[in-house]
C-alpha cells in the first residue's frame, strides 16, 4: 500500500537541499572541464564558470605534444594490469583456504591472526622505503605493484563470501574426485564473481588512483606513472628552495601555470575511472554492504 | 558428511600470498628497529649494526623539533572534524534522500555524489586549487556579488586551510559513505511507516520515531570504526593541496614523517615518529573493533 500525497512546500525544500549538493559534486568537475575548454586568457582571468569561454581544443592540442603525459598513461594503464592481476589471484588463492573451517584447516587461526595483525600494525613509511631501495626496485614498475600484492581487507571480504557458498557444493564435487584447486577453480571462483568484480574494481581505482608511492620509490620523471606526474606538475615547487621564498613569491607561483593545459590534463586522467564508473556504481553496493553489515 | 583431506593444498595456496606479506610488511616492522638507532646508511640491512641509542631519536623529534607539537595538534584537528562532519553529512543525506520519492531522481543524484569518491586526491586537489585560487570560481563569484573588493588567497591563508581541507574530503566522501545508510534505510519494515501513517503521524515524526531509530546501529558502527582514524588526517589529499605557507596549520604527522625522512633523509627521526603513529594508531583500531563488537555485533571475521 502506498499512500498518495501532495508536495508540501517541505518536499520542495528537501529537493531544493538534494539538488544543491548534486550541484555542488558537479560544479567543480564542470569548472575544469569547462576551463580546460576555453582559452587561456578568459581562464586565467577568472571567466570560467561550468561553460567554456571561447571554446577551443587548443589545451588538448599542445596535450598531444606532451609526449611524458602519454608515456605515463600507458605507464598507469600497464600498473592497473599488471598490479589488478596480482592482487586478485592473491586474494582469491589466499582467502580460499581462510574461508575453512579450523576443523578442515588447522593452521587457519594462525595465518588469520598473523594477516589480521599486519593489517592493524605496519612498519610505516622509511623502513618500508629502506626495504624497496635494499630490494633495489627503486624507479621499478615492481615497486608499485609488490608491496601492496595482497590487499587484506580485500581477502577477508571475500573470505566472508566463499563463506556462504553451501557446503554441499564442495561435497558433491570431493565425491567426483575433485581436490581443493578443482573446488576453488570449478566452484568457488565462478560463484563469487560478484564478490570478485568488487575486488577488481577496487584493485584498478586503487592503482590507478595511487601517486603517493610513485613520488617516492620511482625518482626518474619519465618512469612516473600518471597521477604522479600530474602531481609532480601542479606542485611542481621545489620544497628546499621554497622555503626560503616569501610569502607573495610563492603565491605567484601557485597562481602562474599553465591553467588550460593542466585542466585538459586532468580531464583525461579521470576517463578511465569515467569509463568504469557505471560498473563500480553497479557492484560497489554490494562491496560495502558485504563489508559493513555482514551476516 | 564431514570434509577432510590433508591441509597441504591449503597452505600452498596461503603461500605465494603469505610470502609477499613476510617480505613487504613484516621486514619494515623488523626495520623498526632504526627507530632506536643513530641511523648510518651506509650499514647493511637496515642498519643493523648501526649505534644503539634508546629513545634519543623520540626525545629529538617529540621534545626538541620546534614543529612537532603543532603537527600533532593540526593532526588531531583535522582529523577528528573530518571524522565528525563525514558521520554526520551522509546521515543527513541519506535521510534527506529518502524523502526524494522521484525515483528517477534519485538514482541521478545518487550517481552523482558517489562519484568524487573515485576521483584520485591529484585530481580532486587540483579542481579545489583552482576553485579556491584568486581567480577562481569563489574568489570571482563573490567579487561580482562585492562581498569582496579584494580576492582572498586561500590556498595560502593559515586561517582557510584548514576549513577547506575538512570540506574538500566531506565533499568527496559524503555521497559513498551515506551508501550504508542508505542500504539501512532500505532494510527498514515499510509496514512500520504504514502504522505511523494510520496513526496520523508526520514526515519528521516518522523520521525521528522509525528511520533514526533504525539506522541507529549502523551509525554506531561507523562512528565506533572511525575513532581508528585519529591519527589520519589524510596524506594524499594534504600533499596535494598544501605549500610551505600553510604548514603551520597543515602539516600532519604524515606529510611530516615525509618531508623528515624521504626529503631530508632524518630515516631514524622519521621512523620514531612514524612508529609512535603506527602504536597508537593499532591502539585505537583494536578499542574501536571491540567497541564495535559490543555495541553493535560487528566482527570483522
Amino acid at each position: 500500500m502506498t499512500i498518495k500525497r501532495s508536495k508540501t512546500l517541505t518536499d520542495y525544500v528537501i529537493l531544493l537541499f538534494l539538488l544543491l549538493a548534486m550541484a555542488m559534486c558537479l560544479v567543480p568537475l564542470l569548472n575544469t572541464v569547462a576551463i580546460s575548454f576555453s582559452d587561456k586568457v578568459s581562464a586565467q582571468g577568472g571567466r570560467v564558470f561550468v561553460w567554456p569561454v571561447n571554446f577551443n581544443l587548443l589545451a588538448y592540442g599542445e596535450l598531444l605534444k606532451d609526449a611524458q603525459f602519454f608515456r605515463s598513461f600507458m605507464i598507469s594503464v600497464y600498473r592497473v594490469a599488471l598490479g589488478g592481476a596480482i592482487n586478485l589471484v592473491l586474494t582469491i588463492l589466499t582467502a580460499y583456504p581462510l574461508s575453512k573451517s579450523p576443523a578442515q584447516f588447522p593452521a587457519k587461526n594462525k595465518y588469520m591472526w598473523f594477516m589480521v595483525f599486519l593489517m592493524l600494525f605496519n612498519g610505516g613509511l622509511v623502513p618500508t622505503y629502506v626495504l624497496i631501495s635494499q630490494l633495489r626496485l627503486i624507479n621499478s614498475i615492481w615497486a608499485l605493484v609488490l608491496p601492496g600484492a595482497l590487499p587484506i581487507f580485500s581477502c577477508i571480504i571475500l573470505m566472508n563470501y566463499y563463506k556462504t557458498i553451501p557446503a554441499s557444493l564442495e561435497e558433491a564435487a570431493l565425491i567426483d574426485g575433485g581436490g581443493p584447486w578443482y573446488i576453488l577453480l570449478r566452484i568457488y571462483v565462478p560463484l563469487s564473481k560478484p564478490s570478485i568484480a568488487v575486488m577488481a574494481l577496487w584493485a584498478i581505482v586503487g592503482h590507478w588512483n595511487d601517486f603517493f608511492s610513485g613520488l617516492i620509490y620511482i625518482t626518474s620523471r619519465e618512469n612516473y606513472p600518471l597521477q604522479t606526474y600530474i602531481h609532480s606538475l601542479s606542485v611542481s615547487v621545489d620544497w628546499q628552495n621554497v622555503s626560503n621564498m616569501k610569502g607573495e613569491d610563492i603565491a605567484r607561483m601557485l597562481s602562474v601555470s599553465n591553467l588550460t593545459f593542466s585542466s585538459a590534463k586532468v580531464v583525461i586522467s579521470m576517463i578511465p575511472i569515467l569509463c568504469v564508473y557505471p560498473l563500480l556504481q553497479r557492484y560497489f553496493v554490494t562491496g560495502i554492504v558485504m563489508g559493513a553489515v555482514k551476516e | 558428511m564431514k570434509i577432510k583431506h590433508s591441509s597441504k593444498p591449503y597452505h600452498l595456496m596461503m603461500m605465494p600470498g603469505t610470502l609477499f606479506l613476510v617480505v613487504f610488511n613484516v621486514i619494515p616492522i623488523v626495520g623498526l628497529v632504526i627507530a632506536f638507532q643513530r641511523y648510518n646508511p651506509v650499514a647493511p640491512f637496515f642498519g643493523l649494526a648501526s649505534e644503539f641509542v634508546g629513545l634519543k631519536n623520540f626525545k629529538t623529534i617529540f621534545a626538541m623539533h620546534p614543529d612537532s607539537r603543532q603537527v600533532i595538534v593540526n593532526t588531531l584537528i583535522i582529523a577528528v572534524s573530518k571524522i565528525v562532519g563525514s558521520l554526520v553529512v551522509p546521515v543527513v543525506f541519506a535521510l534527506l534522500l529518502n524523502e526524494c520519492l522521484r525515483k528517477g531522481l534519485k538514482r541521478l543524484i545518487q550517481t552523482v555524489v558517489y562519484l568524487p569518491h573515485f576521483l584520485s586526491w591529484v585530481i580532486v586537489g587540483a579542481m579545489f586549487r583552482q576553485i579556491f585560487s584568486a581567480t577562481g570560481i569563489v574568489n570571482s563569484l563573490m567579487q561580482s556579488l562585492n562581498v569582496l573588493t579584494e580576492p582572498i588567497m586561500f590556498m595560502a591563508s593559515n586561517a582557510w586551510f584548514r576549513p577547506i581541507v575538512i570540506f574538500t574530503d566531506i565533499w568527496k566522501g559524503f555521497g559513498y559513505s551515506a551508501v550504508v545508510y542508505i542500504a539501512a534505510i532500505t532494510a527498514i519494515d515499510m509496514n512500520l511507516y504504514e502504522a505511523a501513517d494510520i496513526d496520523g503521524a508526520g514526515r519528521w515524526q516518522k523520521m525521528g520515531y522509525i528511520t533514526i531509530p533504525s539506522i541507529m546501529p549502523t551509525i554506531i558502527l561507523m562512528t565506533t570504526l572511525a575513532l581508528g582514524n585519529v591519527l589520519n588526517a589524510g596524506s594524499d589529499q594534504i600533499l596535494n593541496m598544501y605549500n610551505p605557507i600553510v604548514y603551520q596549520t597543515g602539516d600532519i604527522l604524515d606529510t611530516f614523517v615525509y618531508r623528515i625522512g624521504l626529503v631530508n633523509l632524518q630515516f631514524h627521526l622519521a621512523t620514531a615518529v612514524g612508529l609512535t603513529k603506527s602504536v597508537i594508531s593499532m591502539l585505537l583500531i583494536i578499542a574501536s573493533y571491540k567497541l564495535a563488537d559490543r555495541f553493535a555485533g560487528y566482527r570483522i571475521f
